[in-house]
């Protein structure tokens, strides 16, 4: 591809920094800073802030609104209120995943969907072909004035309550709240992608730079450290939340993603619906499933999964965990080999690795659940 | 500028050996170890293997990615470090010394002379390492 690489508006903050820049999907981004496990442990045990402004929002805003994102995405879209967040999918009629995603309500009928980055075309492409026939939702890709920055950890709250002209311990898990932080205006989003409490702030793109020295500012001495998409792969691993283009793409079905609980035939027609119906009713053929290396070896996307030499599954993500200080993965594996502690091997280099099913998430949820 | 010891010789995969007696130990370079980043995995031959000049001889595994280890030169394995299972993160602490992966018995006397030098292998990752 000649294609240029696209760039955040914080890129000139990272390369001063001295991260190491690399392409991911169609944009340079940090990999990393000063090293992976290290910022990995400070999202875990301080403050991690993530430069996110690579992935997209889309706007949707009319009286048709709610019909379209009823019809695209796999949730119901029905209940969810002002200033609540929800995480849905969109699928393909077949039920193969097209993303998967965020809905926010922003008002009456107002929405913003943010999307993985690079889907970017290809979900405006979906979104709005596959809504041409709902009158009165109008749709505007809001993706290159949007900055994203991710404010995750146990410290997390403090400083972006330090930093906010409004009450922010108020705004619940899957909840946001408009304010401003380091004076700029942002939608505050207790959010994230790595199983720590903390927010996910939505800038417009030329505020984003002064929010994130604001956040780095205020941060320093709570150990507040930029994270690159090395340790945001990690992060999310030990939640064993799926990656598009890893763990989910087209060619696998939201249920056996493990996607279901965002699933609601019941809300009545969407893209995708029948198929998922019908694979709900006949039974998921394989599961994706969280696994842990009982020899030492490193699973990786891709490595086939055996059973007694029988081919039974595909290793999608894995890793070193640094939390857990374990080679754990996540992989798709026949549904009868699905239960947590059976026994597998992942075949490495043409050598059968001993590997087992795993409890997940891999290490313990922080996120603020409403108690 | 990564750390090049003049004492070395060097391969264009990033390997080092020295010469100990008639042996020669083997690691990768401080470069090759900023580039892979945090190292987790390390995977080296037993005690008794025989590697081969240029060919793979194990692998080195970090957080992101898999990279196939080279050997400098070819001959029987009379050492491994058996150290780096446990603590992989040693090939980043000290990738010149308690990071060392193999010594190995020569077989040949002429691949020595092959390798680069630290002045040569210097202007290699000068050029991006390539």
């Amino acid at each position: 591809m000649s294609t240029p690489l696209k760039r955040t508006p914080l890129y000139q903050e990272h390369v001063a920094a001295g991260a190491r820049m690399v392409p991911f999907s169609g944009w340079e981004m940090p990999v990393q800073y000063t090293g992976i496990i290290e910022e990995h442990r400070a999202a875990r045990q301080a403050i991690g802030l993530f430069d996110v402004s690579h992935m997209g929002e889309f706007e949707v805003e009319g009286p048709g609104a709610l019909a379209a994102l009823q019809h695209l995405t796999t949730n119901d879209v029905a209940g969810l209120e002002i200033g609540q967040v929800q995480y849905s999918v969109l699928c393909y009629p077949n039920g193969t995943i097209v993303d998967d995603l965020t809905v926010y309500r922003l008002g009456g009928d107002r929405y913003m969907l943010t999307v993985n980055a690079g889907n970017i075309d290809k979900d405006w492409a979906h979104v709005t072909k596959s809504t041409e026939h709902i009158k009165d939702a109008r749709w505007r890709n809001a993706s290159e004035g949007t900055g994203l920055i991710a404010v995750q950890g146990p410290k997390a709250e403090a400083l972006v309550a330090r930093l906010a002209d409004r009450d922010v311990a108020s705004i619940g898990y899957y909840r946001f709240a408009r304010g401003h932080v380091g004076e700029v205006p942002a939608v505050i989003s207790r959010t994230g992608y790595t199983g720590e409490d903390g927010f996910e702030l939505y800038a417009p793109a030329d505020g984003t730079v002064t929010l994130w020295k604001a956040l780095l500012a205020a941060g320093r001495g709570d150990g507040a450290t930029p994270v690159g998409l090395g340790a945001r792969d990690t992060l999310r691993l030990e939640m064993k939340y799926a990656l598009y283009g890893n763990d989910i793409d087209d060619t696998t079905n939201a249920l056996e993603a493990g996607l279901g609980w965002v699933v609601k035939p019941a809300k009545g027609e969407f893209i995708g619906r029948e198929a998922l119906e019908k694979v709900r009713s006949e039974g998921l053929q394989r599961r994706l499933v969280g696994i842990e290396m009982v020899d030492r070896a490193v699973a990786r996307h891709g490595y086939p999964v055996q059973k007694d030499g029988r081919a039974v599954g595909v290793v999608t993500s894995g890793s070193y965990g640094p939390s857990v200080d374990k080679y754990i993965g996540i992989a798709y594996v026949e549904t009868p080999l699905a239960a947590a502690g059976t026994a597998l091997d992942v075949e490495i280099r043409g050598q059968a690795k001993a590997a087992r099913v795993a409890r997940t998430p891999f290490y313990p949820s922080k996120v603020k659940k409403p108690g | 500028m990564a750390n090049v010891p003049n004492d070395l010789r060097y391969t264009r995969e990033h390997e080092w050996a020295k010469q100990e007696g008639d042996r020669v130990r083997v690691g990768i370079t401080a470069y090759a170890q900023e580039q892979l980043g945090d190292v987790v995995f390390v995977e080296l031959p037993k005690v008794g293997a025989k590697v081969t000049a240029t060919k793979n001889f194990g692998v080195v595994e970090s957080v992101k990615a898999v990279s196939d280890l080279f050997a400098p030169i070819s001959g029987e394995v009379v050492e491994v470090n058996g150290e780096l299972g446990q603590k992989p993160e040693t090939v980043n602490q000290d990738p010149y010394g308690k990071g060392w992966m193999l010594v190995v018995k020569p077989s040949s006397k002429t691949e020595w002379d092959q390798l680069l030098t630290a002045q040569q292998y210097e202007e290699l990752i000068a050029q991006g390492g390539h």
